[in-house]
């Protein structure tokens, strides 16, 4: 399975991400945000945490109009596989690979601490090795990790079963205390905490690793 | 000619800033703000002479990149 780790600058986590990834068995390639075609035969694209573009105009605003991002929307709209990490989410929300936006956080401090997740559904590459309800613990680090989305968008997202995590307790003022979403093919998630921080036993957490197990055993499996 | 492009979040989406500047205007003794929206003016420098062409273009800016139309409303104002 071969993964491109996308890489803007002002990213971080985006070489956590990789080793997470070949931890779990990818083949990882470092994309730059220049680049306009990914590496040849990718499977997934990751895209990093960080304050790519120094958060200018919006975060992940001009990060989701590089020209590597073209190359991810169009890998997306092909039926491949995107995971968006904190500021990665953010961008693929603003690609519109994703609905709703992130908004400061309701307290207006960044929030850096590991958070309880309660993961949503277990109806994904990304979600599938864990339990359905089941408590994790990912570390979170953001200031604009408040998903907001319209009425209707919510209902679409619950009754589709898009809901991927949810935060068990109250965070950052998030409708619905939503972590992180799936698009509607379930082959693209984003989410706010970072599962690579909790991916070896160094980082105080294992948590993670199923995350990247999950989408990788999903390409041994095909 | 220059185009203003003013970005407000939408009516109904909660904006934590300007809540929290509400609130410190008020333990600042300003009394009677009811209300506090905070948002963005954008200034371009444009070489276009076409008023209207300009509008379009700037419209099409706006869609693409400085305004996020899930949360956020534009104005333009060209002079």
């Amino acid at each position: 399975m071969k993964a491109a780790v996308v890489v803007f600058p002002g990213s971080n986590c985006d070489r956590d991400l990789a080793v997470a990834l070949r931890n779990a068995g990818a083949d990882v390639t470092m994309a730059w945000h220049k680049d306009a075609a990914l590496p040849a035969g990718t499977d997934l694209v990751a895209v990093p945490g960080g304050f790519s573009f120094g958060d200018y105009l919006r975060c992940g605003a001009i990060a989701a109009q590089s020209p590597i991002g073209a190359a991810v929307q169009a890998h997306a709209r092909r039926g491949g596989y995107v995971l968006g990490v904190c500021n990665g989410f953010q961008v693929l929300t603003e690609m519109g690979l994703l609905p709703g936006a992130l908004m400061r956080n309701a307290g207006l401090k960044f929030i850096c601490r590991t958070a309880a997740l309660r993961v949503a559904t277990s109806d994904s590459a990304f979600t599938g090795s864990f339990e359905q309800g089941q408590l994790v613990r990912f570390p979170v680090a953001h200031h604009d990790g408040n998903y907001f989305a319209d009425p209707e968008t919510l209902a679409r997202l619950r009754g589709e079963d898009r809901i991927a995590f949810t935060y068990a307790d109250p965070l950052n003022g998030s409708v619905e205390d939503i972590a992180g979403v799936l698009s509607s093919n379930r082959r693209v998630l984003g989410l706010m905490p970072h599962p690579e921080r909790a991916a070896d036993p160094g980082h105080g957490g294992t948590d993670g690793q199923a995350l990247f197990r999950g989408v990788v055993e999903q390409f041994a499996v095909v | 000619m220059k185009a203003t492009v003013t970005v407000m979040l939408k009516n109904g989406v909660l904006d934590p800033q300007g809540e929290a500047v509400r609130r410190a205007l008020g333990s600042l003794g300003f009394e009677g703000v009811e209300g506090v929206r905070q948002g963005k003016v954008i200034e371009l420098d444009l070489s276009s002479l076409d008023r209207a062409a300009a509008e379009t273009e700037v419209r099409a800016m706006c869609e693409k990149l400085l305004a996020n139309t899930v949360i956020e409303s534009y104005r333009i104002e060209i002079a």
